[in-house]
């Protein structure tokens, strides 16, 4: 039994089948990635998981709980964040206030009415909030403005808010898109010392087939809304159907 | 101090000293001078502009931070004041039960109106507000007569029971609001030269309760729960996906919101106790809008600037007659005299909307955080370099909190 156990689900908009009988089981502290074409029911298949759509029919299971029917911020004090595919982010807070919220939202639950203290006495959140910053290598930003950052920083923040959440599932939808060869670096040893130090389950949607085969754990090949293949990266690699299907084309 | 930081504890200090002063500041012009009809130092104005502060204060605890325009706020301001004005009838005429009386249920109020009302964002949020205030409109004018007084508006009479107090005075009089044995109405004038300043109780009552509401405001923008209101405004996807529910934050800026109003309701029957229909209408809840963006919505002391600035206009402007102006302008030659009258007799006088609309448009287009904005640039020239950080704006001199649209999810 894998810690998220997608079964059966299917989606449509309208008359397009986005998501066609979508199977897919998450072993817990492994990093799945999903890779497919564009339009091929990735993110759909992630939305579906963070409460944004309910599918038409089949089940979600994460840690043995159905999330289906659940608001987004249930399914997310239940241990799931998501990076966007465009980052979602306070764009009018400073960086180190939109790191903070989330650690409030981990510590007093989905709502809590602390009106009289200040933001700036709460020493142990702000402490966590800008190790987390340190640890991003964006501690000297902490200042800014979000919405006037760049777009590789903004991911980089978002990753960062979800991260100090510490969740049991982070799911990342185009994690290194935008970013700079550099950044995508980093981005993958932060990525590689979070799985080595945590127990983290996460499962990543990504076009950059380096930063898939520096990560995954197992692959999943997503086509016209349902999945392909599954398995280890060795064998994807040279499996022919994804070769035609999906590498092909991007190689 | 009180636990401010020492930018906010300067600036708490700097209100309570121009509160507290007001009576000298508002009245800068010799009583005989041509100038004294500018004095806005009189009880009766600066009760308003304390009273229409906390008014503005707590309306913009909900729209500065979450960006929810709500256009029915009158309907709590008026449930202040009815509520205020039975304690007044049946209890007794200290002010502090019909105060508790006014802020609890207009907080109830809020919550109804609040929990139907946040369902949905944006223009159908702001509808439905609109929708909940004309109702209670409506329904004191008419249906609920025997609560309100309809059209008359609620009053004291001589026979009502004041249970904890006394019916009529001595002289058969109605007996006056107060504090404990002090009337509001109880003032001590003071002559200086040919200055005259008069210190009033109903003033100070207004202007204390004033400076705890602003103090209560400047604690919850700078706390986590403000945060929070200030992320709903931001993004509220982002919020949500956060592990936080924002329909609760939503509620409670609304509620809080509501109860400053009904603070503000209760404080104008507290100084004058009668309560009408009419301070329900819509053209209130506008007002207050006018007032947080005017002043600068999401900064601390702008909505206590703006409800000033327009408190001021609709009673300094408005007594600017055609006789005042004949005064002014008497040295000219009469055909000019005659133009220059037919064009300020438009700007003043029942004319002083105009001016306002005109200021208005001003401050939106030039200065879209308000006031407030507008003082940080001075302030910014002055010192040669452009001052950053607004309030609850963070540091950033391009926050523009009016500006922000507050987008439907
Ligand atoms: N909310 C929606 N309404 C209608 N069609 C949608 C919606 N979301 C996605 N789609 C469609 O579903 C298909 C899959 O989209 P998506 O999951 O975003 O693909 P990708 O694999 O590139 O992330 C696309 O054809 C897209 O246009
Ligand atoms: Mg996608």
């Amino acid at each position: 039994m894998g810690i998220l156990e997608v079964k059966g689900v299917n989606k449509r908009f309208g008359g397009l089948q986005a998501l066609g009988d979508v199977n897919l089981s998450v072993t817990e502290n492994s990093v799945h990635a999903i890779i497919g074409p564009n339009g091929a029911g990735k993110s759909t298949l992630l939305n579906c998981l963070v409460g944004k759509l309910i599918p038409d029919t089949g089940s979600v299971m994460f840690n043995g709980q159905s999330v289906l029917g659940r608001k987004p911020h249930e399914i997310n004090q239940m241990g799931i964040s998501r990076v966007f595919q465009t980052p979602e982010i306070f764009g009018d807070l400073t960086v180190l206030e939109n790191v903070l919220i989330p650690c409030f939202a981990r510590r007093d639950g989905a709502f809590s009415m602390h009106a009289f203290e200040t933001v700036g006495q709460e020493r142990d959140m702000l402490d966590e909030a800008m190790q987390m910053l340190e640890d991003m290598n964006m501690a000297d930003k902490r200042d800014m403005h979000a919405a006037s950052m760049s777009r590789g920083d903004k991911r980089r923040l978002e990753m960062a808010m979800c991260l100090v959440q510490q969740p049991r599932l982070l799911l990342l939808d185009e994690p290194t898109a935008g970013m700079s060869r550099a950044d995508t670096n980093n981005t993958i040893e932060l990525l590689k010392q979070i799985k080595g130090k945590r127990d983290i389950t996460m499962a990543i949607i990504e076009h950059d087939m380096h930063v898939v085969f520096s990560l995954a754990d197992r692959i999943t090949v997503l086509a016209q809304g349902s999945p392909l293949v599954e398995d280890t990266p060795e064998n994807i690699k040279g499996h022919p159907k994804v070769r035609e299907a999906y590498l092909g084309e991007s190689a | 101090m009180l636990g401010l930081e020492k930018k906010d504890a300067t600036l708490l200090l700097v209100v309570i000293a121009l509160a507290l002063a007001a009576p000298i500041l508002l009245n800068p012009f010799p009583t005989e001078s041509a100038m004294a009809q500018f004095n806005a130092g009189y009880p009766d104005l600066m009760q308003k502009f304390a009273i229409y502060g906390i008014f503005a204060i707590g309306f913009n605890i909900l729209f500065g931070l979450t960006g929810y325009l709500s256009f029915g706020h009158a309907a709590f301001l008026g449930v202040g004041s009815y509520s205020a004005v039975w304690m007044f009838k049946l209890l007794s005429m200290n002010v502090i039960p019909a105060l508790v009386l006014a802020v609890l249920v207009s907080s109830l109020f809020a919550l109804v109106i609040g929990y139907i009302s946040l369902r949905r964002s944006g223009i159908y949020f702001s509808i439905l507000t609109l929708a909940f205030a004309q109702m209670s409109f409506n329904l004191a004018y008419s249906v609920l007569t025997p609560i309100t007084n309809g059209e008359t508006g609620l009053q004291l009479s001589l026979d009502d029971p004041r249970i904890l107090g006394i019916s009529q005075t001595a002289d058969g009089g109605i007996p006056l609001t107060s504090l404990f044995g002090l009337a509001m109405r109880d003032s001590v004038a003071v002559k200086l030269g040919g200055w005259s300043f008069e210190f009033s109780v109903g003033y100070y009552v207004c202007a204390i309760l004033m400076l705890v509401c602003f103090y209560l405001a400047m604690r919850i923008f700078r706390s986590p729960f403000g945060l929070m209101l200030r992320a709903v405004k931001t993004n509220q996807t982002r919020l949500n996906y956060t592990g936080l529910n924002s329909r609760p934050y939503t509620l409670a800026a609304f509620v809080i919101s509501g109860m400053y109003a009904g603070l503000a309701g209760g404080l104008l029957a507290a100084m004058d106790p009668l309560a009408g229909a009419e301070r329900m209408q819509w053209t209130a809840s506008g007002e207050v809008v006018l007032m947080t963006i005017l002043g600068g919505a999401g900064t601390l002391f702008g909505p206590v600037l703006g409800a000033g600035f327009i408190k001021y206009f609709e009673n300094i402007f408005s007594k600017i007659n055609d006789s005042v102006l004949q005064n002014w302008f008497g040295f000219l030659p009469d055909g000019v005299e005659n133009v220059v009258l037919w064009v300020v007799e438009h700007f003043v006088g029942p004319g002083w909307h105009l001016t306002l609309g005109l200021l208005f448009m001003l401050v939106v287009i030039f200065l879209p955080g308000g006031l407030m904005e507008g003082g940080q640039r001075i302030a910014g020239l002055l010192r040669g370099k452009r001052k950053s950080g607004g309030d609850g704006g963070g540091d950033d001199p391009e926050y523009h909190p009016g500006q922000t649209p507050h987008v439907a999810e």
